[in-house]
């Protein structure tokens, strides 16, 4: 029964046809905004204009008065006294005493239409006391920096630290001054990375219902349906199994839909409006204001390096701001920065600092891009000055299994060797280079991650199969799930039905994040199968007259186990599905966890670029990603989700950043001036898949979402001081700043 | 501000509906007559997934008025196949996996089978500045645009 040891599947690496394609090609699929209520009325929010301001007094009365508005919250509405990440979460969803940053929500209001609503926005006036604002990470870690928040250190940082850290973090291992002292080269430099959004096509929208009873449901889009309940609860002071929510199809998420921001207030004025639905849809500019963004870095490494490449220690100290509020993910950064290097010494250090910027929020692989925007960068320059070859270095220094991590864990089994390997061997590094054409290379590391997991399945009376999941699917992980269920079962992938459904119908489940779906769902749903398989066995030998210890399954069927078992024909799916009312009920498979055995992801990546020496402009001419997939179920899939990742990190790397102005507005706030990577700005992206099996999922899944969105940053900067002979240590490597490094360089 | 009234043809079908002057075409397609396949990623312009065609010109939907509709044939992603029958685009994407969450999709549809008609033989190079106006955030385009030049080969075989 088991298929851990089976070598070839019947299903699995094959590429069928999402279950949810028909859908999405024909516009049926209903997204957050799709969904329309009897009765609904449509929200709007009024947004701070100032990066840092006292709220002196909101009046609402001339919005009140206007027809059709039915009700106006603001911080008023909720409930006090709440502490640590509930405050957080409620202070970024309504601002309290003070708008922290420009797009800050500090009153909503709702109506009998859009445009009503609009124009009650425009009524409500809020008389501010503009306060000083600090905008950069060098600039908040400053002693004498505007204070964002009195008393916002946690109990890790050190006493006498500028007043805006809010988190700090150190760890290493071995002596690094005695590994520097052994190096041929020790270098030390100096970086910069800039916030970007996570850019998903669809903006935030949600309906939400609340009662007086405290009653409530909510259709949203989101990656994690139990996390929008939870936090709503806490914001705003409810029971959560008294709120059932609903996921939407998804319009793309990268981390960005795995928390609340105006979700709370749907809830808050439908209680306020009699409990009629409020639907709120964000505009583009709102998303881009007051949705969460990156963390941006400014950050310092120092390696030591013998003459034949070998690493002897490395320094890190990384500055991250992550907005108003404490999160900027500087230990992810920190832990993977290093990840595929094995280090005789290390010292890492991490401030987590507050600025005036909405609250960042998850972007694939949280940190890991900043981190390898540096060590991969500083590794790819000794190579350089070493004279030597970065894959070959990259190889000599590979963590393998067994491996003592450099932020402390021993890895498991990975396929880093397996992928450096792999380009080494890949076409594209024989293709010849033209002049101003230069090409990069670089790794990237994502843990993956597990969290909790709940998956239902049952049989349905034909003996097709029916699959809950609570995972939203962002990419086609219904896919998938059905393969690997469909493959346990022995039956067509076409029998399979795989639901993402709404927190009423199952236990608690993390989102859909950390490249989670596929290893925790599908590991959840293959043992949920195996119970069923279990059941159905012990149901054809009832039937034969035999111990169920002797039934085996295969093929989608019962069958004795052996020549002593007795002699029956197989008793099929359909057959035992058919009869189950009359055998025992209903059959069906469960199976709620944390999933252990979560597999590491690393890649590494290849790019050829053309710099042009008259404007500065990067084209991208060639892109390959080689990543470890452990086992590709969906292969497609799984190619999808390292382009996707590889266009995100070249958007960051050459194009994409928030520019604020003096007075602390974002001024790119629209996708024309926010310029993610369009159709035009890429070649093909090309792909190999390299399969080392993670031991600890059935089929040896892995996890492939986020780690593709690392290696781009540093690996088009390496491209771009081959091509052009400029090292760039900030982003984004966007033309005038190329040209002004060339001039630079020329002029000596 | 009072409504208008608009007659227009959507995807073959006389509509009508009563349009406030300052709505999108966009706004009236998806909350007048109910048809949300076409998207609001930006409402500028800038990611096409509004798009839909007016009088067989390719347009954004949130930057036409949906009083501008009045006595023209709009034509959304909803009228793209026949009956249960896809076109060649809608299956290639399929087949190619060219979406992922699927939220672009609807306008890539649209604006993809207005350059097909336009130009049945482009180039890859033609259909990444074609689809220049329309943002995907997740593929990365690599499978949008195999599908787009595979559904463009199948149908000049079937036109041959």
């Amino acid at each position: 029964m088991a298929k851990d040891e089976l070598s070839e599947f019947h299903l699995v690496g094959t590429r069928p046809l999402r279950p949810d394609g028909l859908d999405k090609v024909t516009g049926r699929a209903r997204y957050g905004a799709d969904v329309s209520m009897p009765g609904m009325l449509w929200g709007a929010v009024v947004r701070s204009p100032h990066a840092h301001a006292r709220i002196v007094r909101i009046d609402a009365s001339k919005a009140e008065a206007l027809p059709g508005v039915k009700a106006v919250v603001t911080r008023a509405d909720f409930p006090e006294g709440l502490t640590g990440e509930n405050w957080n979460l409620q202070e970024n969803t309504m601002a309290g005493e003070r708008a922290l940053y420009d797009g800050h929500a500090v009153a909503a209001v709702a109506a009998t239409s859009a445009l009503r609503a609009q124009e009650a926005a425009r009524l409500i006036e809020v008389e501010y006391e503009v306060l000083p604002h600090v905008i950069d990470v060098d600039d908040a870690i400053r002693p004498d920096a505007p204070v964002i928040r009195e008393g916002a250190a946690d109990a890790t940082v050190p006493e006498g630290s500028p007043p805006n850290v809010a988190r700090y973090i150190e760890f290493g291992h071995g002596d690094t001054e005695a590994g520097f002292a052994k190096a041929d080269l020790v270098r030390a430099r100096s970086y910069k990375t800039e916030a970007t959004h996570q850019g998903y096509i669809e903006p935030h929208a949600c309906l939400g219902q609340l009662g007086a009873d405290g009653k409530g449901e909510m259709w949203v889009c989101t990656q994690g349906q139990w996390f929008i309940r939870q936090m709503c609860s806490s914001v705003l002071g409810l029971e959560a199994a008294q709120l059932r929510v609903t996921p939407s199809e998804i319009g793309g998420g990268f981390g960005g839909k795995t928390t609340i921001f105006m979700e709370p207030l749907s809830l808050a004025l439908s209680r306020k409006a009699g409990g009629r639905p409020v639907k709120i849809v964000m505009t583009r500019s709102e998303v881009l204001r007051a949705t969460g963004p990156t963390a941006s870095a400014s950050m310092d490494v120092k390696i030591g390096m013998t003459k034949d490449g070998m690493i002897t220690a490395a320094d890190a100290e990384f500055r991250m701001q992550g907005g108003a509020f404490p999160g900027a993910p500087v230990d992810m950064a920190l832990y993977c920065a290093f990840a595929p290097y094995k280090l005789p010494a290390s010292r890492h250090v991490g401030y987590d600092v507050l600025a005036n910027r909405p609250k960042c929020a998850a972007y694939r692989a949280p940190g890991s891009p900043m981190g390898a925007f540096a060590v991969e960068s500083l590794i790819d320059e000794m190579c350089r000055e070493l004279g030597l070859d970065p894959l070959d270095v990259r190889l000599k220094n590979a963590v393998k299994e067994g491996d003592r991590a450099s932020y402390g864990p021993t890895f498991g089994s990975i396929g880093l060797v397996e992928t450096l390997e792999a380009v080494k061997s890949h076409p594209n590094l024989e293709l010849p280079l033209g002049p101003n054409q230069g090409r990069g290379i670089a790794s990237g590391y994502w843990f993956n991650h597990s969290g909790e997991t709940s998956v239902s399945l049952a049989i349905s009376e034909d003996g097709t199969v029916q699959v809950s999941v609570g995972t939203p699917d962002i990419g086609g992980s219904r896919a998938s799930i059905a393969l690997m269920t469909a493959e346990t079962l022995g039956i067509a992938y076409e029998d399979v039905r795989v639901n993402v459904v709404e927190t009423g119908a199952l236990g608690v489940n993390e989102p859909t994040h950390g490249s989670r779906a596929t290893f925790a769902s599908g590991k959840a749903a293959v043992i949920a199968a195996r119970r069923a398989i279990a059941e159905m066995c012990r149901r054809a030998a009832a039937e034969w007259g035999i111990d169920a210890e002797a039934v085996e399954w295969a093929n989608g069927a019962a069958q004795p186990a052996g020549p002593n078992a007795g002699k029956f024909p197989p008793m099929g799916i359909e057959e035992i599905a058919a009869k189950m009312g009359s055998t025992g009920g209903p059959i069906s498979g469960h199976h709620e966890s944390v999933p252990e055995g979560v597999g590491a992801s690393f890649g590494c990546h290849v790019v050829d670029v053309e710099v042009d020496p008259e404007t500065g402009r990067t084209t991208i001419l060639r892109y390959l990603v080689v990543q470890d997939a452990g086992r590709a179920i969906h292969p497609s899939y799984v190619e999808g989700q390292f382009q996707g990742g590889a266009a995100q990190g070249i958007g960051w790397a050459l194009n994409e950043a928030y520019v604020y102005g003096q007075d602390g507005r974002l001024q790119n706030a629209v996708f024309l001036d926010y310029r993610v990577p369009v159709a035009s700005d890429l070649p093909m992206i090309d792909t190999q898949i390299v399969e080392v099996p993670n031991p600890g999922h059935p089929f040896g899944v892995r996890g492939v979402g986020e780690t593709g969105i690392t290696p781009p940053l540093p690996a088009i900067a390496n491209a771009i001081e081959a091509a052009a002979g400029v090292r760039m240590r900030s982003l984004p490597m966007s033309p005038p700043k190329v040209l002004a490094a060339i001039k630079a360089a020329r002029e000596g | 501000m009072s409504k208008i009234h608009v007659t227009t043809t959507v995807n073959g079908d006389e509509v009508e509906f009563l349009a406030d002057p300052r709505e999108s075409l966009l706004d009236c397609l998806r909350d007048h007559l109910g048809l949300t396949g076409s998207k609001e990623g930006c409402g500028t312009g800038d990611c096409g997934a509004c798009s839909v065609t007016l009088d067989g010109t390719l347009v954004c939907s949130c930057l036409v008025l949906g009083v501008e509709a009045e006595g023209r044939r709009v034509a959304t992603i909803e009228g793209m196949a026949e009956g249960n029958a896809l076109h060649p685009l809608q299956r290639k994407f399929l087949e190619h996996a060219a979406l992922q969450c699927g939220f672009c999709t609807p306008g890539i549809l649209v604006a993809a089978k207005a350059l097909l008609e336009k130009n049945p033989d482009p180039t890859e190079t033609e259909v990444r500045y074609w689809l220049a106006g329309n943002l995907c955030r997740c593929t990365g385009y690599d499978k949008i645009i195999r599908a787009v030049l595979d559904a463009a080969a199948e149908m000049r075989q079937e036109a041959a």
